[in-house]
């Protein structure tokens, strides 16, 4: 068997169990860890599959999805805290 | 010879670094409370992606397919504590408490008597 296919089952396995923990998280902050530890395992399944392919190239597009899902999990941390994007007042 | 055991780092590298991340996700959901389910979070975050991500250095070879892998590693280095910081400091200043961590622990580890696991 194919060494990165063997890395592909377990990262999906990892997705799959962090879309558990999303669904199942009583709190807010439940459903963003398990987000932004979804994402941080697509940036892993993008470098894989390119490899798993052979088109190393996709590594780009891991790159793209990292900076994304940080940016994103920001954002949606301080709409949780602050219930609104940007404000003066409330930055301290 | 050199070869068999390029081969077998890769082989290791991937295969731990994918067990790793499998160990962090069951951790993630079975975890008892927020801030430790945070912490097996971060396991996938290092351990699961930096084998993984090495792995496929190792495939590759020094060329500029590693170098972007290294510059994904370097990302991840420097975005998932930011992250996961961000995301536990909101919690904490949001009044998320951690009533049973404590209960919970003791029972993971068996220790029966409270009074020792004051001061440590």
């Amino acid at each position: 068997m194919n060494v990165f296919a063997v890395a592909m089952i377990g990262v999906l396995t990892t997705m799959l169990l962090a879309l558990v923990r999303a669904f199942l998280g009583p709190t807010v902050f439940d459903r963003v860890l398990a987000a932004n530890m979804f994402g941080t395992k697509t940036v892993l399944l993008i470098a894989v599959s390119g490899f798993l392919a052979g088109r190393p190239e996709w590594l780009d597009l891991a790159i793209l999805y990292a900076l994304m899902n940080f940016i994103g999990m920001i954002a949606l941390l301080r709409f949780s805290e602050f219930s609104n994007l940007a404000s003066d007042e409330q930055v301290k | 010879m050199m070869e068999v055991v390029r081969e077998f780092a890769i082989w290791f590298c991937l295969v731990m670094g994918s067990l790793f991340c499998v160990i962090g996700g069951i951790g993630v959901v079975r975890m008892p409370d927020f801030y430790t389910r945070a912490h097996a979070s971060g396991l996938t975050d290092t351990l699961g992606a930096t084998l993984i991500l090495l792995g496929l250095g190792l495939h590759s070879g020094l060329n500029l397919i590693s170098v972007k892998l290294g510059f994904v590693l370097f990302l991840l280095y420097v975005t998932s504590p930011t992250a996961a910081h961000a995301l536990v400091k909101a919690a904490y200043s949001k009044g998320l408490d951690a009533p049973d961590v404590e209960d919970a622990t003791r029972a993971a580890l068996t220790l029966s008597d409270p009074e020792e696991t004051g001061n440590g």
